[in-house]
């Protein structure tokens, strides 16, 4: 699916900054079940944001606070969203209106996941992450995110350059289809396996005979 | 690199998969296998659908069902969780439609995915495998490349059999040294995440090796790469041996005759060469190592079982001495105090990392002739069919059932709350499994993560306990 494309955004950032949040935290196992990828965006973070297992507000949570409520960039900490692979991470975000998240470094699945749904996922060094996130709770709530210039700035002044590799920076831009963009290099693939199953013929499995018996197969 | 310098078990698999050099360390790469369960795997379908794409080839992929399906006895195609059943028929209909074998509910082959697929030998060594969950590294115990994806990519490996992936960076793990009796897999990952951190392995292909690693049964070995995902390692391995061949070899999906003889043998030639580099080399002593407990909420917040809970400012720098602070209070536990004076209500064995034969033997070793403590509910999940019959036919079941455990079908079941079981809110458990994230085994639930045998003193005692002084000599 194509996605929207992801160019600059100036936007409220709100500050989460601890390390190791989980995508279990950033969209609990409960709150996964439809087979959907959008409409997440009310599960996001739902046992930090909601008071006793019912959707009402805990007003400490920086996301029930204004204006963080309205965020599109998250500040966080280091290997944010870790732990599960869980693709709903991303859309629970996307869905609340978070299009890109800070941190100091991040789980490689999430990280992954972010570019195939139009989320920038930036990797800034913890201090600078820590001084933006101070900047913001000072009141300077708006961070802009310039992909082009692969620059993060604020209202008061700081500018941080990020790394982004260039097909990622590309498919962002664009908001291409990264399906459609392998397909085009089928020829490529089919080559790769003709010569595969000259290498390593005991790769290419079948799904005949073998698998109309029950298995007998266990531990031994 | 000229072709004569060494290379490591991480750069030969990783050179025999490279289909196109896409620049900037953007890489096509093959992927040889694909597991797909009904958590992840009905999204997939969901998507391929959407776009009208085609499975490009089904051969090389396979379903089960294990996240959201129940697990109490007699539960057919069921789930406790509203909306489980829709996952479950998802994954159903779009493997009918696509032509993908699928190992149901009901079937002998069923069970948790990284269990069954080196049980199938449907995982192989050198093969690249993905799975929509982030425990694939699991199966890179058997020296298969295996890594967790989301949804999307699957949808892009269903229709091209092919993932776009960066290069991660090289670390070799060395477990020196020899296991002491009551010291197992478990307590090896728990101890080298704690050294390291949760973040430890971020970015990187993670090899195992050393005296303790080789000495390890294939089960084991699939432990410590299952707790690969909880150092956030990209992917973890153990090179193939001989170990690795006598597990393979007979499997259903394992080659046979002649090509056994040339997998064998390409499989051997994997191993790191002498001298091979890494980015990162990291040793560990296992002659002196005691079983491992968690005392927080990540998984790098780990003590020896007779040690006692760490102040917050134990932690590398200030967010993470916040982070520790707010693991304190999530888990109810103080500075000083120690792990085997928390008392448990809820003691559970199962999951892809501790919920095969062997570990469920450790743990019968313990439980045998004794019973479970007033209070607690204690609960054994088999990762598959298979194991869970194995542990009936050899006697292990009537153990657990004797000592007053529930005895399960094979799922994930209470590993995470996605099944719709939970444990009491609020409670404190003591768990094989690999996260002790707040709220993974119900809401408010305060886990910790030990081995089978620890798992199983503590069921016993009704609190945190030691093994070794249950465990006969
Ligand atoms: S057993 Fe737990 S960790 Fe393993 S695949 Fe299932 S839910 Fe994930």
């Amino acid at each position: 699916m194509a996605m929207p494309p992801f160019v600059t955004l100036d936007a409220v950032a709100a500050p989460l900054v601890l390390d190791n949040i989980d995508t279990d935290q950033i969209i609990p196992g409960k709150e996964l079940m439809r087979v959907a990828t959008s409409g997440f965006g009310d599960g996001l973070f739902s046992e930090w944001r909601y008071r006793g297992g019912a959707r009402e507000e805990n007003p400490d949570f920086v996301l029930n606070r204004e204006p963080f409520r309205n965020a599109g960039i998250l500040l966080a900490g280091g290997n944010f969203a870790c732990g599960s692979s869980r693709e709903v991470a991303v859309w629970a975000l996307r869905d609340f209106g978070i299009r890109a998240v800070i941190a100091s470094s991040y789980g490689g699945i999430f990280h992954a996941n972010c570019f195939r749904n139009g989320v920038l996922p930036v990797t800034l060094a913890a201090d600078s992450v820590r001084e933006l996130a101070a900047t913001v709770e000072a009141g300077n709530v708006r961070l802009t995110i310039d992909l082009p210039q692969q620059q993060v700035r604020s209202a008061s002044g700081q500018a941080f350059g990020f790394k982004i590799g260039a097909l990622h920076k590309q498919m962002l831009l664009e908001g291409l289809d990264a399906v459609e963009l392998t397909l085009s290099r089928s020829d490529e693939i089919r080559a790769f396996q003709a010569r595969d199953r000259e290498r390593r013929p005991w790769v290419w499995i079948d799904n005949d005979a073998a698998d109309l018996a029950a298995g007998t197969d266990g531990p031994r | 690199m000229s072709p004569a310098s060494p290379r490591s078990f991480f750069d030969k698999v990783w050179d025999d998969h490279v289909v196109a050099d896409l620049g900037d360390d953007a890489w096509l790469m093959h992927i040889d296998r694909h597991f797909l369960h009904e958590l992840s795997g009905a999204v997939s379908f969901k998507g391929l659908d959407d776009a009208g794409r085609t499975v490009r080839h089904p051969e090389l992929s396979f379903a089960t069902i294990d996240h959201v399906v129940a697990t109490e006895p007699g539960r057919g195609r069921s789930s406790r969780i509203p909306g489980g059943i829709d996952f479950m028929s998802g994954l159903a209909a779009g493997v009918a439609r696509h032509r993908i074998r699928f190992f149901d509910v009901g079937d002998s082959r069923q069970g948790i995915v990284h269990v069954i697929a080196p049980e199938l030998g449907a995982a192989l060594p050198g093969l690249t495998l993905v799975c929509g969950d982030s425990h694939t590294t699991t199966v890179g115990g058997i020296g298969a490349m295996s890594w967790g994806i989301g949804s999307s990519d699957g949808e892009h490996v269903l229709a091209t059999q092919t993932l776009v992936i960066s290069r991660p960076k090289s670390m070799r793990v060395n477990f020196d040294g020899r296991l002491t009796h009551g010291v197992y897999a478990k307590d090896m990952v728990l101890a080298l995440i704690a050294a390291i951190g949760a973040d430890g392995g971020i970015g990187h292909a993670v090899e195992f090796a050393g005296e303790a690693v080789r000495a390890l049964p294939i089960e084991g070995r699939l432990t410590i790469c299952n707790m690969a995902a909880e150092m956030s390692a990209r992917l973890g391995f153990v090179a193939p041996d001989a170990t690795t061949l006598a597990f393979l070899h007979g499997r259903t999906y394992a080659p046979k005759g002649a090509l056994w003889q040339s997998a064998s043998d390409y499989w051997l030639s994997l191993a790191s060469d002498e001298g091979a580099a890494f980015d990162r080399e990291v040793r560990l002593d296992c002659n002196t190592l005691a079983p491992q407990v968690t005392w927080g909420t990540s998984p790098e917040h780990v003590v020896a079982i007779d040690a006692v809970v760490p102040r917050a400012d134990a932690a590398r720098d200030e967010t993470g001495r916040r982070s520790r602070e707010r693991a304190l209070a999530y888990m109810d536990v103080a500075p000083g105090q120690a792990l085997q004076s928390l008392p448990i209500t809820g003691a559970f064995i199962g999951s892809c990392t501790n919920s095969r034969l062997d570990d469920l033997r450790s743990a019968a070793a313990v439980l045998r002739g004794r019973r479970v403590a007033d209070g607690v509910r204690a609960i054994c999940v088999p990762g598959s069919t298979a194991v869970k019959h194995a542990a009936e036919s050899e006697g292990l079941a009537a153990v657990f059932i004797s000592a007053g455990f529930e005895w399960r079908e094979s799922g994930c079941s209470l590993c995470m709350s996605a099944g719709g079981e939970s444990f009491a809110r609020g409670s404190r458990v003591i768990s094989t499994t690999n996260r002790n994230f707040e709220d993974r085994q119900g809401p408010r639930v305060r886990s910790h993560l030990a081995s089978p045998a620890t798992v199983a003193a503590s069921a016993v005692l009704g609190r945190v306990a030691d093994p070794r002084p249950l465990l006969a000599h």
